[in-house]
């Protein structure tokens, strides 16, 4: 047996000859090795994006300029807060970022009765990533409203509640009595995906709702679902759910991958 | 019990307990065997797009990597895009005579409508958890899991043994759903595996950093909860591997990943993830590498499973099972697609 040291690099170590690979991906393929190790090249380039995944992750919300954003386009909106505080305690409590702090149920049920029950709330979240609210909320909302409101939709002001979980929803579309709500969140960011938007949408949400009710479209951003392919998307389910009276795993999602890329 | 006995026992217990417990499972291939390491290809694309899907299969298989399993993530939960993405591992896997199984991680209910509609699927995936509650709000109850596994069971599609079910678990997920009736998550997390134990699986793994630091805080408990995990599934006689993770939002970084993937090695773990780079680029967390699966073979001497050995040492892509051999642009796998292009 001459099995040689493995730990001897490879002859031929180095670069990867399948390189021409990567334009179809971009995943970390054809990152070559030395030995069987990753090269050093590599290993910077992944704790770089680590380090700014992490500062994405700690960004402060531009509340402000997201609903002025909003209302030049015509969309009013409505300012809550959750019960977290600060994004410390938001990262270490889901339970806080799952519901209304006190002051801001107060001014939600002071507002309700004027507002009367509507078909759906739409809330935005900073969650994980304040950057994908600010790039992408109100490319998707301004077109979503536009349609259903024109197919005879009743729609109540987009909430913009920092530091909230996906369960919020449920609380908020309760108290007001929504048929549907529909919650736009950062993601957590991956290494190369900074700003990835998440939509969860709900028929009849309520404090008894589990997320296998819920249906989710994810990775909303232009290198993966853009804007307006996710508005389009996103009015396809909720009238599908609408008309079916479900939301949730009982709602398949019938389009393929392809469609929904274009 | 075994979770209570878990949380006595030190980080050096619960490798030397779980290297005594060896479970061998088979399909295509036999995994689990002792001196063996088995790696899940896990070519995730964030638009399932099937170009961008083969080229990391296809990275993944150059380093000596996807025995345990070839099997996606699917960014959408839709049953012509799972259709797709099972037909394109299947060819592949015909193709190149890999042996090797697949799956398209969508919901159950998703993979059998695919099924259903004639589209080749070696194994059923599902996400388990340890409460009745829990698994309702992942849309599943146990009868629907005997139900996908007599499906997929009737297809026959493996060549050397019938364990058709994958499933994966995380401590915290039945708190996380509001679920857990104020029971401890590890007591929880081996509930799951009792769940799972009962289908008689190929493949089970915790993903153990996935949910993030409302569960797991930092490196040092992801490390505890991975050995803790490993070591509770190995005990109730479970084919255990271990996803090797951590998220963005979590105090933890790839150091902490390299000293789990190496405590997990000692402990005899049946099979770990191999992501292009480490880097998920679906579902935005960090896991472990097709080159960190070859540290871990070299550091302990674990090779994959033997038939994925032959087939590796057959295609001139790993000799002696761990040691890889340089590839040029004619090599098979490669030279096909060219002529293809995708």
């Amino acid at each position: 047996m001459t099995e040689k040291n493995p730990e001897t690099p490879a002859a031929g170590a180095g670069r990867d000859p399948w390189s021409a690979l990567s334009r179809y991906t971009s995943a970390r393929i054809a990152l070559g090795r030395t030995g069987g190790s990753v090269r050093t090249g590599s290993l910077l380039d992944f704790r770089l994006a680590h380090a700014r995944a992490r500062d994405a992750v700690m960004a402060a919300f531009d509340v402000a300029g997201l609903e002025r954003e909003l209302i030049q386009k015509g969309v009013a909106t409505h300012p809550l807060a959750t019960a977290a505080g600060d994004r410390r305690v938001y990262l270490v409590r889901p339970d806080l970022g799952r519901q209304l702090d006190g002051e801001s149920r107060d001014r939600l049920l002071a507002a309700a009765g004027a507002w009367g029950r509507r078909d759906l709330a739409i809330i935005v979240s900073d969650g994980l990533a304040a950057q994908a609210a600010e790039r992408h909320a109100a490319a998707v909302i301004v077109p979503l409203v536009e349609q259903l409101q024109s197919l005879g939709w009743t729609i109540f002001p987009v909430f913009i509640a920092p530091l909230a979980r996906v369960k919020l929803q449920d609380e908020i579309g309760e108290r007001l009595g929504a048929r549907h709500t529909l919650m736009l969140l950062g993601e957590r960011p991956g290494l190369g995906s900074p700003d990835s938007l998440g939509a969860y949408l709900t028929y009849r949400p309520g404090a008894a709702r589990t997320d296998a009710e819920r249906n989710c479209v994810s990775n909303i951003r232009p290198e993966g679902l853009p804007s307006a392919a996710a508005a389009r998307k996103l009015a396809h389910l909720l009238l599908e759910s609408a008309r079916l009276g479900v939301s949730g795993i009982a709602l398949k999602d019938t389009e393929t991958a392809g469609e929904i890329g274009n | 019990m075994v979770a209570a006995v878990s949380k006595l026992m030190s980080n050096q217990d619960l490798i030397l307990v779980a290297k005594k417990c060896r479970v061998v499972t088979a399909f295509r291939n036999t995994l689990g065997l002792p001196g063996r390491l088995a790696v899940r290809l896990q070519p995730n694309h964030p638009t399932d797009d099937p170009q961008g899907v083969a080229a990391s299969i296809i990275d993944g298989l150059l380093y000596g990597c996807g025995d345990a399993v070839i099997g996606i993530n699917p960014a959408t939960d839709s049953v012509p895009a799972v259709e797709t993405l099972l037909r394109l591992l299947d060819t592949v896997i015909r193709r190149y005579d890999i042996p090797t199984q697949s799956c398209v991680l969508a919901h159950v209910t998703t993979q059998l409508a695919a099924l259903e509609r004639g589209a080749p699927v070696d194994l059923v995936f599902q996400s388990v958890a340890g409460t009745e509650a829990a698994n309702r709000s992942f849309g599943i109850t146990l009868s629907l899991l005997g139900q996908a596994r007599e499906a997929a069971l009737a297809l026959k599609r493996g060549t050397v043994g019938d364990n058709v079910m994958y499933f994966e678990t995380g401590q915290g997920s039945a708190l996380s759903a509001n679920a857990h009736h104020g029971i401890d998550q590890q007591t929880l997390e081996v509930r799951a595996y009792a769940v799972a134990r009962a289908f008689k699986p190929l493949l089970v793994n915790t993903v153990v950093g996935f949910i993030g630091p409302e569960y797991l805080y930092d490196g040092k408990q992801i490390i505890r909860a991975g050995l803790e995990d490993h070591c509770c599934g190995k005990l109730l006689g479970l084919p255990m591997g271990v996803d090797v993770c951590y998220t963005n939002h979590a105090e933890a970084d790839q150091d902490d990943m390299d000293t789990l993937l190496t405590l997990l090695g000692v402990a005899g773990c049946n099979y770990i993830m191999g992501v292009p780079g480490a880097d998920d680029i679906m579902l935005g967390y960090q896991s472990t590498s097709f080159h960190d699966s070859h540290y871990l073979r070299q550091v302990l001497g674990l090779k994959p499973a033997p038939e994925f050995e032959a087939w590796l040492e057959k295609m001139r892509i790993a000799a002696g099972g761990r040691h890889l051999l340089p590839v040029d642009s004619r090599h098979a796998l490669l030279a096909d697609i060219k002529q293809r292009s995708l």
